[in-house]
């Protein structure tokens, strides 16, 4: 949960917004009163309302600011598990208050809500929540609530999720009545059709189980339209049912649930998920997923139907869905439907569905994420039990039919406007969806309010703590789409800056370069940071921001430039590492772990009709215009020169970035293509190997303009406004337990090896034979390499505000760091110890061990013959706080490399779980070859760079220069 | 109609005598073109038939008297669905063919169906045409022949009136009428010709359906309409074309264990592109909710 501070502030100063924003405020709080909830309701679902757009744009974040820091700050100072509340609607229409971690994750809240409900065979059921569009999603229950729930208020639904072919297959009864009761909210809000004569045969169970025997002294003539039993509800159906209900006199609740079951599970719009779509002759179509596979309606009419078995694979990219289908007995080829859906979410809604659905009903077991086969993308998969498992599990439960009560369907009581339009689908009619729902909700929260109002102060401060935990719905002023995917963490966040103070002695950090930093950091902090905001303009704090950035990377590249002319070695290769540190990547992260960073463009810097211009497009023009502004003017001391130069070199830059990235990235590919690793293989190889031999399921979001074998694509998503980078081809998915890490290490740097064999021409390629060839040995730890010195942690902590920073990194630990190299290359010393003696000549300056995780272990053997190497570690000052040496489970790994003619970039991001703790380290190296003369302190400075570009969310907590230099004769060896 | 039980299961038959006008026709000839039709054999099978459903399978046979106005008004098929409780009145293709439906309706309605009409659904219903004659219905769902006759806004009708079901549409190639290629020959059999076009229809119904259906494949076109009913003594009775009219397809209909075989001959009526279904409408009045 990120930054929308917009309610935050509205519900901390509710004096102050009393007017304009008092029902937002409630409803993003407590519901004070039901009238105004009902009025409300759309808002707080829909998040963004005008009024509030309005609001933004007058009286900008520096009120925000000031007013999360003035309620932020205290709490901050306490080291304190945020606790949210969630409010679930359940089946009943009832609403429950669940208090959650603000970090736990779905399946914690999840299994909250069923053991309220005494849910054993929960597997068939989930929890819903609305998105930004109002879209139903599933809750993930392996990610995090607030990752997942960005914006709007923290209220869910629970819901059946795989409905049972079979219902009479339940063990429980209460199973089966939960079941019944999603049902009876189907059929009411039209989502499950039936005729006539099933709503009178249905609605009759239904009387049976919720009344008991019909008793015509009690009930009178019409106690059925009580009921909310259809969604057309005539006289002629409740008299038919009444009549019905006559007969079944000695019936209990759960017989007449278990008839009601029966008959509706044979309606043939039973557990059908309905999307909308156009199919490829833009015609509107409805795709169904249910439990037997992929239903194609045009209107009510079913067209297609693929069962899971014909299915190969599905597949999304942006808003195109496709599925590969098995050939036919007469067909040749396996074919590709592809289908467009609304947008880019509905896509990836459906992809996912559609995964679950297959893994629940048609495998035996979950399929482990991807291990042995490359699936791009989203690592998402279906995680909990499948239907067999569940079966499995619940013929063990033991215990007693556990009484429960059967409460009144009384939501369908009020004379409720409910429009009887039959609703179709599932997701995409919100406003009429939303009529029933909100409906339902309005009842409820009548209820809660006798309870709550009780005590309307302690409400409104718990609103007002809860607004401090809780994602805030409104986006930041000047970059209005910015925190919707960009998220920058606030509470546990780990202030970025830390490791920005912690770079070696930097010429440039003057108290001016400070604030700046201070600046930046409270804007990544999004506006939480205590310190006082001298301006209001997000702007132009952004621009602070990144010129203070560029300040410390061309403090970084001082520094190092300072380092190789006192070494005096302009030949070789340079291998930068250096490591990003992120408090929570996964703000950065779209949930499915996909990077997704703020598009520059929409700080309106430019004028409306440049932006349209491609380059100006790009989200590092500014960076790149600002860099190369500094260091034009740094070499050249001539302000016009470095300006006039400057821009256009900019423009030039990002205007090649993506094509030279999509260029190198297949070149990239060429190599893995015959890299052994068997993690390491590419999309087109994979896509038919499927995890039960009969389908996969990938995602992916690559331009497809070349299909397959785009690598690095923006994709600009029509709303959101945010561009997403995606290395779809070469991106490795795996999620391995920990012991895992060093293998995967070895991978990547039997890659690098690898590449190192391939290149052809390299000044890389002719050291690592002579490596192999030539052998003087060499001590392991040649310790003549100047130390840098990384900067002092209480440097850091002296410009920090206080006590900000240091708890939240014990809370989020996003450490996006930047090596590898350094740690694989124990490994490969370990494969060719036998082919060579090795030399090693290794110059380590780690400062401190960053952790202990494995992957950035700085290794300090690095074999090397005949040539000298220099390792210069610069550190950021924080090392795990709480010194855990829990390597925590590694939830996922990818690597991603790119290659130019002269550099080599691999980036490895892990994703570790500690203690739900999630940590995100991205390590990148960069390999710099060539024999020419290069600016490596520019190329440094470029890498980190655009790092930060990349991740601006994150910071460098490690940057690791590592130059092998090929000792020539004459310069011998020191 | 929640009663989904197993096909098969029918009380009433409603047919409607062959008028003198028969095969002279509204079509002006366009399906009969050259064809001399036997008025006196018409009669006679189709008293057959009749007499087959009545006495044989012990259905409660209603027959409307025939309206000379109404030449094609034995295919009566065409002119409702029903399925449950619920009747259908179609909009046929042809608007001569239109008024047939009045005395049917009549008839569903003391029948106690509820009638539901294809017109006044939605106005003008904009152009729907659906015939019987195209809609298949298996117990489980509605596959619906999209044809000359049968249009795609006719089969949402039909979707619209039968919500329970799947209702699926499926091509049927050659001209031709769903049910002159394929019909039930059990509560889990179709019956199908075993010409190109045929199996492409039955391609997509077995891609399109949720069930398993055994096949019965007949070598001839005509024999590929049968009519199959459960009668009351829990009997499988199949109505088929003789040996006479398709030699080579009765060996298939003997491999059906445990039926009674009803050969019946509709010679004259298929010279006007109808066959057996075409000329009974079957009802199952019978409430069971299981």
């Amino acid at each position: 949960m990120t930054t929308e501070s917009g309610a935050d502030s509205e519900a901390k100063q509710p004096q102050e917004k009393k007017e304009t924003g008092k029902g937002k405020a409630k409803a993003a709080a407590e519901p004070t009163s039901p009238k105004n909830q009902q009025e409300q309701l759309p808002a707080a679902v829909g998040h963004s309302t005008p009024v509030r757009k309005e609001q933004q744009e007058e009286d900008q974040e520096s009120h925000r600011s000031s007013t999360s820091r003035l309620t932020k700050s205290p709490l901050r100072g306490v080291k304190k598990v945020k606790i949210m509340q969630c409010k679930v609607t359940l089946l009943d229409g009832s609403d429950f208050t669940v208090s959650v971690e603000k970090r736990a994750t779905g399946q914690v809240f999840f299994d909250k809500v069923s053991d309220h409900l005494n849910l054993l065979e929960k597997d068939y059921f989930g929890i819903t929540y609305r998105d930004v569009e109002n879209q139903k999603n599933w809750l993930d229950p392996t990610k995090e609530l607030k990752k997942q729930i960005r914006t709007g208020p923290w209220n869910f639904a629970f819901n059946v999720k795989f409905y049972p072919p079979d219902p009479s297959q339940l063990t429980e009864d209460i199973t089966r009545y939960y079941l019944c009761l999603q049902l009876r909210d189907d059929i009411v809000s039209g989502r499950l059709p039936c005729s006539f004569a099933t709503h009178t045969l249905l609605g009759s169970y239904t009387v049976q189980s919720e009344l008991g025997d019909y008793d015509p002294e009690e009930m009178g003539s019409d106690y059925v339209s009580e009921l909310r039993l259809a969604p057309n509800q005539t006289k002629e159906l409740e008299e038919k049912v009444m009549e019905l209900h006559k007969t079944y006199k000695g019936m209990t609740p759960a017989e007449a649930e278990m008839h009601f079951l029966e008959n509706a599970k044979k309606l043939s719009m039973y557990g059908v998920d309905l999307h909308h779509a156009k199919d490829s002759e833009s015609v509107e179509i409805m795709l169904g997923v249910c439990a037997s596979g992929l239903l194609i309606y045009r209107d009510r009419l079913r067209i297609n139907r693929f069962a899971w078995p014909k299915i190969l694979k599905i597949s999304y990219k942006r808003n195109n869905f496709y599925i590969k289908i098995r050939p036919g007995e007469f067909e040749q080829f396996e074919s590709t439907i592809g289908f467009k859906l609304p947008n880019h979410r509905a896509a990836k809604r459906l992809w996912k569905v559609c995964v679950e659905h297959h893994t629940f009903f048609r495998l035996v077991s979950p399929e482990a994420p991807p291990k042995k086969f490359l699936s791009l993308g989203s690592k998402f998969r279906y995680s909990g039990r499948t239907q067999a498992q569940t079966r499995r599990a619940s013929a063990q439960i033991a215990r007693p039919a556990p009484f429960f009560k059967r409460s009144s369907s009384k939501r369908y009581n009020m004379s409720l406007s409910l429009d009887g339009a039959p609703i179709m689908e599932n997701h995409e009619t919100p406003a009429k969806d939303g009529s029933i729902d909100g409906a339902a909700k309005v009842i409820a929260k009548e209820d809660i309010i006798t309870t709550v109002t009780t005590e309307r102060m302690a409400e409104e401060e718990k609103a007002e703590q809860e607004d401090v935990q809780k994602e805030t719905p409104e986006p930041a002023p000047s970059t209005p789409l910015r925190h919707d995917t960009k998220r920058s963490p606030r509470l546990y966040t780990h202030d970025p800056l830390r490791s920005e103070l912690s770079l070696p002695s930097s010429p440039i950090s003057s108290n001016k370069v400070r604030r700046r930093r201070r600046e930046s950091a409270r804007k990544r902090a999004s506006s939480v940071s205590p310190v006082k905001s001298g301006t209001g303009c997000r702007r132009r704090q952004a621009r602070a921001d990144h010129k203070a950035a560029l300040l410390k990377e061309q403090a970084l590249l001082l520094s190092a430039r300072r380092q190789r002319l006192e070494q005096g070695k302009r030949h070789g290769g340079t291998l930068f590492s250096f490591s990003l540190h992120l408090p929570d990547l996964s703000s950065i992260l779209d949930e499915d772990g996909y990077i997704t960073f703020p598009d520059l463009s929409e700080m309106r810097l430019l004028p409306e009709c440049a932006q349209n211009f491609l380059p100006i497009k790009s989200p590092s023009l500014i960076p790149c215009f600002l860099f190369i502004f500094f260091f034009l003017l740094s070499t050249s001391f001539s302000v016009p020169y470095a300006l006039t130069l400057s821009f256009p070199l900019a423009l030039c830059l990002c205007y090649l970035e993506p094509k030279a990235a999509s260029l190198t990235a297949s070149i990239a590919q060429s190599y893995h293509d015959h890299d052994s690793s068997e993690e390491e293989e590419t999309d087109s190889e994979h896509t038919d190997f499927a995890f039960d031999g009969e389908m996969t399921a990938t995602e992916s979001e690559a331009d497809d303009d070349s299909e397959m074998r785009t690598q690095y694509s923006f994709i600009r998503r029509v709303k959101g406004e945010n561009v997403f980078i995606r290395h779809s081809n070469l991106m490795l998915e795996d999620t391995e337990p920990p012991p895992e890490v060093v293998k995967h290490q070895t991978n990547v740097s039997e890659l690098k090896r690898s590449f190192l064999e391939t290149t052809s021409g390299g000044g890389m390629l002719g050291e690592w034979e002579k490596r192999l060839s030539s052998s003087p040995l060499r001590s392991p730890r040649g310790d003549e390499a100047p130390m840098i010195e990384p900067l002092e942690p209480q440097d850091t902590k002296d410009e920090q505000p206080a006590g900000d920073e240091t708890k939240e990194e014990v809370g989020l630990k996003g450490t996006v760091s930047t090596l590898g190299w350094v740690s694989s290359s124990q490994k490969v010393s370990a494969d060719q110890e036998e082919k060579a003696p090795v030399a090693t000549e290794t110059e380590t300056a780690p400062a401190k061990q960053m952790s202990p995780d494995g992957a950035e272990v700085a290794a300090k053997d690095m074999p090397v013959v005949h040539t000298e190497t220099k390792t210069i570690t610069y550190e950021a000052a924080e090392v795990d706080t709480n010194g855990d040496t829990d390597p925590g489970v590694l939830l996922s790994a990818q690597t991603i490399t790119s290659e130019t003619t002269s550099t080599t970039t691999t980036t490895h991001i892990t994703k570790t779980v500690k203690g739900g703790i999630s940590e995100t380290r991205i390590e990148k190296r960069i390999v710099i070859t060539g024999d020419t003369d290069i600016d490596h302190d520019e190329a440094l400075a470029q890498a980190i760079k655009e790092a930060k570009e990349q991740h601006p969310d994150m910071s460098v907590t490690k940057v690791v220069v590592h130059k092998e230099t090929e000792i020539t004769p004459e310069e011998g060896e020191d | 109609m929640a009663n989904m039980c197993p096909y098969g299961r029918f009380t009433h038959a409603v047919v409607r005598g062959v008028p003198d006008t028969f095969g002279g026709a509204a079509g002006d000839g366009r399906e009969n073109e050259g064809a001399a039709v036997d008025l006196a054999k018409a009669r006679r099978q189709f008293g057959c038939l009749a007499g087959a459903l009545r006495q044989k399978v012990g259905l409660q046979l209603i027959e409307i008297p025939p309206d000379p106005e109404l030449p094609e008004s034995w295919r009566i098929e065409d002119v409702a669905i029903v399925q449950g409780d619920t009747a259908l009145i179609t909009r046929p293709f042809r608007q001569q063919r239109r008024s047939e439906a009045e005395a049917v309706r009549r008839v569903m309605s003391e029948l106690g169906l509820t009638v539901v009409e294809m017109e006044g659904e939605r106005g003008d219903s904009g152009g729907a045409t659906l015939e019987g004659s195209d809609v298949l219905f298996t117990g489980r769902e509605f596959f619906v022949g999209v044809s000359s006759h049968t249009n795609r806004r006719g089969a949402e009708v039909l979707a619209d009136t039968f919500r329970d079901f799947a209702v699926s549409t499926v091509p049927v190639c050659g001209g031709a009428r769903l049910k002159n290629v394929c019909s039930m020959g059990g509560p889990d059999t179709i019956v199908v010709s075993s010409s190109d076009g045929a199996k492409k229809t039955l391609r997509m119904m077995e891609q399109l359906t949720d069930h398993h259906y055994e096949v019965l494949s007949v070598p001839e076109e005509a024999a590929a309409n049968c009519v199959y009913v459960r009668g009351p003594s829990k009997r499988d009775f199949l109505l088929h074309r003789p040996a006479e009219e398709c030699p080579e397809s009765v060996s298939a209909f003997q491999k059906l264990q445990d039926y009674t075989l009803l050969p019946t001959a509709c010679g004259e009526a298929s010279k006007l592109g109808a066959s057996l279904s075409s000329l009974c409408l079957l009802i199952n009045r019978k409430h069971s909710h299981f």
